[in-house]
């Protein structure tokens, strides 16, 4: 029946196809949710009336932020190819992807991560500090648990923008549902591959959502 | 001994339309164990001049001593050291809204590097001492303005500070609540001979739980003394407003001059009580020994921290000569007495 309806699909490639998207996505998300963190601590830090207040550091973060998170997807793959070479030895296969999708949605996620530590109240951090906590604690006990919930809706929505990316960076040779959908699907005609590969991208998108919902709603004490 | 000794101290404020001085070259001294309060309108530079005193901000000039400590001049490691013998409460309480009750107590015990059965301990003890037994588990959400401003006390208590700083701690708070909580504050003062500076535009906040006083206007100190003192003889302009605020029942001009309009015999006095004075039956005495009436047309008696203080707007008919008599008399019983002849 399934087959009669879907003459083309090969599910061990399908199958083979998901878990590589999965494997890309998981990977891309732990690393942007890091290294976002990071870079949004460093912008919120070094902004007017913050630990660090510094205008030519928090000016540099910013542009570095700014580009990277204004150049179009496909063209950042094509632009990192010498250093994706550099680092993963290939630029085919689902490791290749790594780097794009990283650098890609770090800078995105790092502004997310700002605009949720702005969001807290500034007497907080102020009691902390009438508290004696050092900059370490601040951020750990005060910064990082305070902003939760925003972190979390906020990776969530990276997250699912990682799916979008590695279909397309499935374009040019990383492996997973994208690239199934356009060589197997698009190339060779066959709309059915083309359309089950959609439906589990879908599904993928439908499950990080409820499940960063799912989590965002039992952190949030507000 | 002195707790906190501030010496010419200046904070200026360096703003893009120009320099503001918020803390104008003030010196003032603080008794261990005393409950001192600062007075001021927003903008008078009080919460500037109380955040100097944990080092949240930096004196451009002269010198804050605290604890022995000069919070000027210290930094890093020993700063952090010297905050936590100095709690602070804060207008809108500033508690962790991702802690409970429990956790947030103990957030400045993690900072000291408490260990955690230790912690525990404590945590329950000052639970106990604010009166929140039963609310350990919930989330700051989950209480009233109240009970945050207790867990506040609790925190700011966590590592047996010498000091508490009360910034506007009742000014979020309904009259009822902010009594609970001034009666906290003074209960810990005398429990714990605690020293506590607080900031407040209440005057009743002042002469509820204050020993001492000092009125600010703009960054500077303009009046300070004992309270029942300030009360008594307001000096400045802006105290005498403040003191009005407590003792002057509302809508006394319009009072005083429908009461000269419907009155034109006779006297109409405003007597002013302070401490014991308060207390005794002058009245009845006055009427039970001179041919006079006498009419009470307004009053109000507050209690300060040292004692009473009050003023009541008295209406005494009878013959001229009586009546300078009884004046004469009520003089005498330590209570001023102003005749009032038109509203001010």
């Amino acid at each position: 029946m399934l087959a009669n309806l879907l003459p083309n699909v090969e599910w061990d490639m399908i199958w083979a196809a998901t878990v590589e998207t999965l494997y890309m996505t998981g990977v891309a998300v732990v690393a942007t949710f890091i290294l976002g963190t990071i870079l949004g601590l460093l912008l919120f830090l070094t902004s007017k009336g913050n630990l660090w207040e510094n205008r030519l550091a928090n000016m540099i973060i910013a542009a570095i932020v700014n580009i990277f998170r204004s150049i179009p997807f496909i063209i950042l793959i094509i632009l990192l190819i010498p250093f994706t070479k550099l680092l993963v030895g290939t630029i085919l296969g689902a490791n290749a992807a790594l780097p794009a999708l990283i650098i890609g949605a770090a800078p995105f996620y790092a502004r997310m991560v700002e605009i949720a530590l702005r969001e807290i109240d500034k007497g907080v951090i102020e009691a902390a500090k009438a508290m004696g906590a050092s900059t370490a604690t601040i951020i750990w006990k005060v910064l990082l648990p305070e902003s939760l919930p925003a972190l979390v809706s906020g990776i969530t929505v990276t997250a699912i923008a990682l799916v979008g990316y590695t279909a397309m960076a499935g374009v040019v040779g990383a492996g997973g549902l994208g690239n199934l959908a356009y060589l197997e699907g698009f190339q060779r005609s066959h709309n059915d591959v083309t359309f089950v590969a959609t439906v589990l991208v879908l599904v993928i998108v439908f499950v990080i959502q409820f499940i960063g919902d799912f989590v965002t709603s039992k952190i949030d004490k507000r | 001994m002195c707790m906190i000794t501030l010496e010419n101290v200046t904070k200026i404020y360096e703003a893009a339309s120009g320099s503001i001085t918020a803390v104008d070259n003030v010196s003032l001294q603080i008794k261990e164990g005393e409950i001192f309060g600062i007075i001021g309108y927003s903008g008078a530079g009080k919460s500037s001049l109380i955040r100097l005193l944990n080092g949240l901000e930096k004196p451009t000039s002269g010198k804050v001593i605290v604890a022995g400590r000069d919070m000027a001049n210290i930094k890093g490691k020993e700063l952090r050291k010297a905050r936590q013998e100095i709690g602070m409460i804060f207008q809108h309480f500033n508690l962790l809204w991702s802690r409970t009750v429990h956790e947030n107590i103990a957030f400045p015990l993690e900072i000291a590097g408490i260990p955690k059965e230790t912690r525990k301990k404590r945590v329950d003890e000052l639970i106990q001492l604010v009166g929140l037994q039963g609310r350990e588990h919930a989330y700051p959400s989950q209480l009233s303005g109240g009970q945050k401003q207790r867990v506040g006390i609790a925190r700011a208590l966590a590592n047996n500070p010498k000091v508490l700083l009360c910034d506007e701690a009742t000014s979020a708070l309904d009259p009822q609540t902010t009594d609970s909580i001034l009666e906290l504050l003074v209960d810990i003062n005398k429990r714990l001979g605690l020293t506590i500076v607080l900031i407040t535009h209440e005057m009743h906040v002042i002469r509820k739980i204050c020993d001492r006083v000092a009125v600010m206007e703009n960054g500077k100190i303009v009046e300070q003394g004992e309270v029942l003192q300030v009360f008594r003889q307001p000096k400045q302009e802006i105290t005498k407003r403040f003191v009005q605020q407590v003792v002057e029942p509302e809508e006394t001009k319009e009072t005083i001059t429908h009461l000269l309009d419907k009155y034109p015999n006779g006297t109409v006095i405003q007597l002013t009580f302070v401490g014991e004075a308060a207390e005794q039956p002058l009245i009845a005495n006055v009427v039970r020994q001179f041919q006079v009436d006498a009419n009470i047309l307004q009053g109000k008696i507050s209690q300060t921290h040292q004692g009473a203080y009050g003023v009541l707007f008295v209406h005494m008919d009878g013959e001229k000569e009586e009546v300078a008599r009884a004046i004469d008399y009520i003089r005498q019983q330590q209570v001023a007495v102003e005749v009032i002849t038109d509203a001010r």
